[in-house]
């Protein structure tokens, strides 16, 4: 038995599991598409046909919503295959502007959360008795407030300056409301984890309290953690749309799958490809995000390890 | 004992709160470790060693637990009074402690030498080449084969005694003075726990730190050690030299624990003896003897008083009210 020693982290080990999951192979390959689409789609469009997401074209005769992969004189025509919007503006390269909004929405709001999540419970957990008591009540305080109600309160009172604001309003909100069951999550992990006796050890040695967290803690809930993340995203996702699609989002000229969506069903009856471009695409997306974290699920889960 | 002890503790008392009862874990013990010394805390589960150690650690979970009194004197310094960053810059680099199951003390996610290198870099200042170079030189010491490679290795990789070699370099790192193992043979099969005494026994010769051995194997102590405290419900029983404690032991409990030893040349194949009854809940002590339900030599007296620390010569004490007359009838109370 020569052959080198090569430490597989659980990490690695994990990461075998996935991989034999179809379903979650399947996911991450449609999310990775949909993440890559989004960001380097739009320049492309715009080399090929000139349309960006907010050009609305000056030919009078375009200014009408053309069905997908449909010139104006009714031919066909590959330059829009999702056809155009009430304005003439191409619809592909509004929906991969909303899923780049959409995603990053998703992605940095769920980052917010872990942040605070993560620091807030590991903290809670690891210093217990008073400190702990009264940091999550505070957690039970803010989980009674209906969440909607925040969020439409923060973005009532500071939205409305510029497009670009309201975005990152919609960041700081969303992650703000989000990070309550990240935070219960890691606390209760972290409760399991700390009389055990690596920690002890740890302690043993004169490791600071703050590194004993980073370092030996944090990672050790962090299985439990990447899954809540992935099933956050969508969940966050789906929260900006319902907001952009009362109006409270992200506003014109930006786009996220929401507002369009919002505004494809004023004219469901004659242009139906105006909501179900845009919609189609959040619902893809969304299921993928949801096997995936369902794959990782599995995959992180302890219990599975034997196998 | 002339020269000032390493270690001294006194009158330790650590209480644990427990729905409104105070459970006395640790009640009034005293003993020394002088330099180089090794010292064995025999005792049943239950009966205070480990608590002994976290209060000298000061590693006690608060709350429910507290250190109620005493003194943990360590080179001159009561450990007890010390702010959290002092008891911190002696923990791992002047007190290393070992702990009973290897399995679960090592963090799952981190490499081995990671681990290793924490303490060093911490309490030595070392930069990252210089802990990975001392952390293989660690792993070498303490007999893990083909340390370079194996120490980027995780937990689950190594087996039960290669991952108490791995606590055990990871707590001799900063070469302290003294050891703290607390039953660091107890979740491993016989031949590795011969093995790891062995070890610990060596890097004492090497390295004249003193070592306190937490066990409930008398037979480990009689091996390794040079003195002996003798714990039962939180109290210190018996202190002696191991060897007069085998031979001439002055309180009935050691007694009863010395004849509870297997005896493999016993020709007829009797039961093995066992001291009757249980350890008692030591929430519920009265002022009474606390080995007296179950003591062979029980009088009427020993259910009322709580018995003396009777001093038998300077080096050897044992509480009980007989201690005179037991230490001077050898023989073992089968």
């Amino acid at each position: 038995m020569d052959e080198p020693v090569v430490g597989t982290s659980l990490w690695k080990d994990a990461w075998k599991r996935l991989r034999r999951n179809k379903l979650a192979v399947l996911g991450m390959v449609v999310v990775s598409f949909v993440i890559f689409v989004s960001a380097v789609g739009p320049p492309i469009i715009r080399s090929l046909t000139g349309y960006t997401y907010d050009y609305i074209p000056s030919d009078p005769e375009l200014l009408v919503s053309l069905p997908p992969f449909t010139a104006a004189d009714g031919s066909f025509s590959w330059t829009h295959p999702m056809g155009t919007d009430n304005a003439g503006r191409d619809i592909l390269a509004r929906v991969l502007l909303g899923g780049r909004i959409s995603l990053m929405v998703g992605i940095i709001s769920t980052f917010v959360s872990l942040l605070i999540g993560i620091t807030f419970g590991a903290t809670a957990g690891y210093l217990g008795g008073k400190v702990d008591e009264v940091m999550m009540r505070m957690v039970d305080v803010l989980y009674a407030i209906p969440y909607m109600m925040i969020v439409i309160v923060l973005l009532a009172f500071f939205g409305g300056q510029s497009p670009f604001g309201q975005l990152v309003l919609l960041f700081v909100a969303l992650g703000a409301v989000s990070w309550l069951t990240m935070a219960r999550i890691v606390r209760g992990q972290v409760i399991s984890l700390k009389n055990q006796e690596f920690i002890l050890a740890a302690r043993a040695t004169g490791v600071p309290a703050w590194k004993i967290i980073a370092r030996h803690l944090v990672p050790n809930t962090l299985g439990p953690v990447i899954v809540y993340a992935t099933l956050t995203i969508p969940s966050v996702m789906l929260l900006e749309a319902f907001l952009s699609f009362l109006g409270l989002g992200v506003q014109a000229p930006l786009a996220s799958w929401g507002s369009l969506s919002a505004d494809g069903i004023q004219n469901i009856a004659i242009f139906p490809w105006q909501l179900l471009c845009p919609g189609i695409t959040m619902a893809i997306t969304l299921f993928s995000l949801n096997f995936l974290g369902d794959g990782l699920r599995d995959a992180l889960d302890p219990q599975m390890r034997k196998s | 004992m002339n020269a000032p002890a390493l270690l001294s503790v006194r009158n330790l008392r650590t209480y644990f709160d427990e729905d409104g009862r105070v459970v006395k874990a640790v009640d009034d013990v005293s003993f020394d470790v002088s330099r180089g010394e090794t010292l064995g805390i025999v005792g049943e589960s239950g009966s205070g060693k480990s608590v002994t150690n976290l209060s000298i650690m000061r590693l006690i979970p608060s709350p429910p637990g507290r250190i109620a009194g005493g003194e943990v004197f360590f080179d001159g310094k009561n450990l007890l009074t010390l702010s959290d960053s002092e008891i911190r810059a002696i923990r791992g680099k002047r007190i290393g402690m070992i702990f009973q199951d290897p399995m679960t003390s090592l963090n799952p996610f981190m490499r081995i030498s990671k681990q290793l290198m924490e303490v060093t870099r911490l309490h030595l200042g070392h930069s990252r080449e210089e802990a990975h170079e001392h952390a293989v030189k660690m792993l070498e010491t303490v007999g893990i084969p083909d340390a370079r490679r194996r120490a980027d290795g995780y937990p689950h990789e190594f087996s039960g005694g290669m991952r108490q070699r791995v606590m055990i370099a990871m707590a001799l790192s900063c070469k302290p003075e003294l050891l703290i193992a607390d039953e660091p043979t107890t979740a491993l099969d016989v031949t590795i726990q011969a093995q790891i005494l062995e070890l610990i026994k060596k890097i004492k010769d090497e390295t004249g730190t003193s070592v306190i051995l937490v066990t409930h194997d008398l037979g480990v102590v009689a091996g390794t050690t040079e003195d002996v405290v003798v714990m039962y419900a939180g109290k210190v029983m018996e202190r002696a030299p191991t060897v007069e404690l085998f031979e001439r032991p002055g309180n009935p409990y050691t007694k009863g624990l010395l004849a509870s030893v297997p005896d493999p040349s016993c020709e007829d194949r009797k039961d093995l003896y066992q001291i009757p009854g249980l350890p008692p809940d030591v929430a519920h002590l009265g002022p009474a003897c606390p080995f007296a339900p179950r003591c062979a030599r029980v009088e009427a007296i020993c259910h009322e008083t709580f018995p003396p620390f009777v001093e038998l010569t300077p080096d050897h004490h044992s509480l009980c009210h007989f201690a005179h007359e037991v230490y001077g009838s050898p023989g073992l109370n089968r």
